[in-house]
């Protein structure tokens, strides 16, 4: 931090509007914002955990913010954001490690199916722990 | 590698050239992002059944030996690399040096703080639970 314009001197990344729309471009910009909701999902889990170490009259109070309609919505969502970000993030994995997908065409169509996964997955888990 | 052999660090840093540390958080999102593919997808599944199973269900399930030690390894690489994806968020669109510096280090804070009091909490029930 020694230079007083330090900052202000160095190129910012390019912004929203200089990108062409896309699908990796839209799968791009959803993962940022995916983990952006996360980071402040998890304060809320970590609400959670901490609600439930701190005994069950303080978990009695808190219960309902999960278990409500709001609660359980806020949770279904949580899980696509979480999910989509899973995927996106192994794609990036597998884009900067081994290559793997990284042509125009087979990324793009990856792209569309991410959304898809990230829905039909939480679908998925949710059925499975709701009707089990 | 023939160029730098003529300027010191110092000279490179100030015309803003490499401090040499330019990979370091790139390749730490990638290691916690590795550790997260293996972690998430249970982590996912339990948070929701435990959430939903009320409190003696959600403290038994926190307190077994082997979901307290996934939830604090969870914890962990969750907050290293939440923090750092904020960081390069905060880095890509904030260019007002205060506002920057004040934002990097509120989100270094939050992030640590949660991160050691969700281990406390998992400690509490694990030891709690009489494992």
């Amino acid at each position: 931090m020694s230079g007083t314009n330090r900052a202000n001197s160095r190129p910012l990344s390019p912004h929203l509007q200089i990108w062409r729309y896309h699908a990796t471009m839209f799968a791009s910009i959803t993962h940022r914002i995916t983990g952006m909701g996360l980071y402040f999902g998890t304060f809320l889990i970590g609400a959670w955990l901490i609600a439930l170490a701190s005994g069950p009259e303080t978990y009695a109070l808190l219960e309902p913010a999960f278990t409500s309609i709001p609660g359980q919505v806020v949770l279904f969502v949580w899980t696509i954001a979480a999910l989509f970000h899973f995927a996106t993030g192994i794609r990036f994995l597998l884009w900067d490690g081994p290559h793997i997908g990284f042509e125009p065409k087979t990324a793009s169509a990856v792209s569309v199916f991410l959304y898809v996964f990230a829905v039909l997955g939480a679908v998925a888990i949710w059925a499975t722990i709701l009707w089990l | 590698m023939a160029n730098n052999e003529f300027i010191t660090p110092a000279k490179a840093a100030r015309g803003l050239g490499s401090a040499r540390a330019g990979t370091h958080d790139h390749i730490r999102q990638r290691v916690t992002a590795i550790a997260l593919v293996f972690l998430v997808p249970w982590f996912i599944f339990s948070v929701i059944s435990a959430t939903n199973a009320g409190y003696e269900s959600a403290a038994e399930w926190a307190g077994k030996p082997w979901n307290a030690i996934l939830l604090i390894l969870t914890a962990g690489a969750t907050f290293y690399h939440m923090r750092i994806g904020m960081q390069i968020i905060i880095e890509d669109y904030i260019a007002k040096t205060s506002t920057r510096t004040a934002l990097l280090i509120l989100n270094s804070f939050a992030a640590i703080a949660l991160f050691v009091t969700v281990a406390l909490s998992v400690l509490k029930l694990w030891i709690g639970a009489g494992a």
